[in-house]
Order: C-alpha cells, then structure tokens, then sequence
C-alpha cells in the first residue's frame, strides 16, 4: 500500500495491510475510530457507518 | 485451476468473515465478485447478474438482504441462503412459529399486539420473562423482565416510542441457562460442521456483546436438533442458538441466516469458511452447472 491513509477524525496516519479490501473496516490506532476503507490505491478512509435496527447475522 | 463457476457475494462492509470467504474461495479457483449492496439497483422488469451461478449473502442489513434475496431468487439466480430462509431466521416469531410447528424444541412463546393483551400473556407466563423485538440481532433491545411495573413501562415505551414492529410483542420464556452459557451450532447443508459455548456473566450471552466463546463438543442430542432446526427453517448455511435448561433439556433459541463465526474457526478447529466455500460450489453444481441466465 502507497502511503498510509490519514484518519478523518484525528488526521493520524492509519497502517493498512496490500491486502485490505474496499469495503473492509479499520480502527484508528490514535482516536479508536472506526473507518471504512472506501478506496485503494491510494487508500482513503470514512468513519463506518453506525449500527442500524436490522443489523446482525 | 480457474473454476467454471461464476459467483458473487452481495455484502455491506467488508468484516473477517468476508475475508476469509474470499481467500477460501480463491483457494478453489473461484474469483468473487464483490457486490457491495449500497450501490445496487435493481430494476425489477430487467432481470440481471444472469451470469451468475450462485450468490452468497452476507449482507449486514437483513432488510437489504431480505428484498435482495427474493428479487434475485425470482429472477431464478439461486443463493445461499435463500430469501425463505431469511424471511423466517430474520424474524423470531417467524422462527418460533416454524420451529413449534415442526415440533423442535424451543422455549414457549407468547404473541400479543397490543400492551394490555401482552401485560395478560406475560402475567400468564410470570417474571422474569424475556421481551425481544421480532427483528433484532447481537442481543440488541432485549430486556429481562422481573416484575408488572417494569413489564408495564416496557409495553408502553415498546408501543409509544417504536415503529409497528414494536407493537408486535414477543414474549418468551425465560430460561435459566446451565453455567450462564449457551450454545451455537453450524450446520452447512446437512452436517452440523461443529459447535461453541458462549459464556457470560451477563444473560445475553452474545459474543457480539462480550460473550467468551469455548469449544463445545456436537453431541448426538446437539446434531440432531440443530439439523432438525435447520431443516425447518429451510436449511442452508445456518448457526443456531440451543439453550441448555437446568433440568437437562436442549432448547432451539434461534437461527442465524448470515452467520458470523470468526470466534468459531479456532474454537470448533473447523475450516468454517471453507465448508461454507465447498456448500456453495455444491449449490453451483446444482443449478445445472448453468448460470442463471441459461448456457452461455
């Protein structure tokens, strides 16, 4: 992976493994917050979405 | 070697469990295609992904998963689970009333609809007893009732402050967990592959809400009734939650249609991705080695 993405939350530089896929979800090592990886190469990440009613298994 | 099957896999985000299915499906020679349910539209009159032979859902959503089940499975595009199967595992009274009419054992349940008829059924029942929302996952808006204020509280809140599912009022038996633990069981098609105790301090034994998973021996009494629940929810590729009462009985709690297991791989020693790989490519087979859309 290029350079690490920033954080949307804290700007910290969150490390991402080549494998990560669009999609996956990701935790800030800084500020804890959850993100989705929305894009590779580069790689950018959103805060995930929250948990809704109907989530689960 | 490349397969000749073509499959997808409609998701939401991508968890440890998505992961691993892809990798274990890249190990049989079999590409997924990603389909991220927050970009689709469907166009009902215009029947597409033809090409594929199956789709696996793992959606997070089962309002998502549910409609794009029964669009896909009308087009005829065979998937696992099927829209069947997610109607009755997303729905406790869906479930309870399948399980009940099929004579698995499970733990009694009362419907009622409005909060006077539930204030009855629930003093029928006695304290505690357990309220959950049809709907509902991970443990979430579960509650423990120990007595009539806080059952009438409740029944008003459920009514007052929910959308109409909420006034749909399930009410089931409090069971008194051996150990404060339960049991999930996996059953792929028509093996259970393997089982865990989930332990908590807490009542709700969720992992998703703390629960510490153990392995957990598939008894022949754990087998039989989880293939037996299975079956009466349609089968497939589901998990079910068995209670242990202390009088020695196992009782069917519930049924998982898009099961997560990340907890479970190293617990059960089970390659749980990879059988659920295998059931896939089974389903595949199974459709005439065809794509949905006739031979290419």
């Amino acid at each position: 992976m290029a350079m690490d993405p920033e954080c949307p939350e804290c700007a910290a530089a969150v490390p991402l493994s080549p494998e990560t896929l669009v999609g996956e979800i990701v935790t800030c090592p800084d500020c804890g917050m959850e993100l989705e990886v929305t894009q590779v190469n580069p790689a950018v990440l959103q805060a995930a979405p929250e948990e809704e009613e109907d989530w689960g298994e | 070697m490349m397969s000749e099957f073509r499959i997808g896999m409609l998701h939401s985000r991508i968890r440890v469990e998505e992961k691993l299915l892809v990798e274990a499906f890249e190990k049989r020679g079999v590409a997924l295609d990603l389909i991220d349910d927050r970009e689709i539209v469907f166009d009902l009159h215009q029947p597409q992904w033809k090409q594929y032979h199956v789709i696996l859902e793992r959606c997070i959503n089962h309002s998502r998963a549910l409609y794009a089940l029964r669009i896909l499975n009308d087009w005829g595009i065979p998937t696992v689970n099927s829209y069947g199967v997610a109607m009755i595992c997303g729905n406790k009274l869906e479930t309870s009333s399948a399980l009940v009419r099929d004579g698995v054992a499970s733990p009694r349940v009362l419907v009622a609809f409005t909060p006077e008829s539930a204030l009855q059924a629930i003093e029928s029942l006695g304290y505690p007893v357990v309220l959950k929302p049809a709907v509902g996952s991970w443990g979430r808006l579960l509650a423990k009732v120990n007595d009539r204020e806080a059952a009438e509280a409740l029944l008003e809140h459920k009514e007052t402050l929910g959308s109409y599912h909420h006034s749909i009022f399930y009410i089931q038996e409090f069971i008194d967990k051996e150990g404060g633990r339960d049991i999930r069981s996996f059953v792929v098609g028509d093996e259970t592959i393997g089982a865990i105790y989930r332990r908590s301090s807490h009542w709700i034994t969720n992992t998703a809400r703390g629960g510490e998973a153990t392995g957990c021996p598939v008894t022949p009494e754990i087998d039989r009734l989880s293939l037996a629940a299975a079956k009466s929810v349609g089968g497939g590729v589901v998990a079910i939650d068995l209670l242990e009462t202390r009088d020695g009985r196992l009782l069917v709690n519930e049924v998982n249609y898009t099961m997560e297991f990340r907890n479970s791989i190293q617990t059960t020693g089970v390659d749980i991705p990879g059988k659920v790989a295998d059931y896939v490519l089974q389903v595949a087979r199974q459709s005439g080695g065809h794509a949905a859309g006739g031979p290419q």
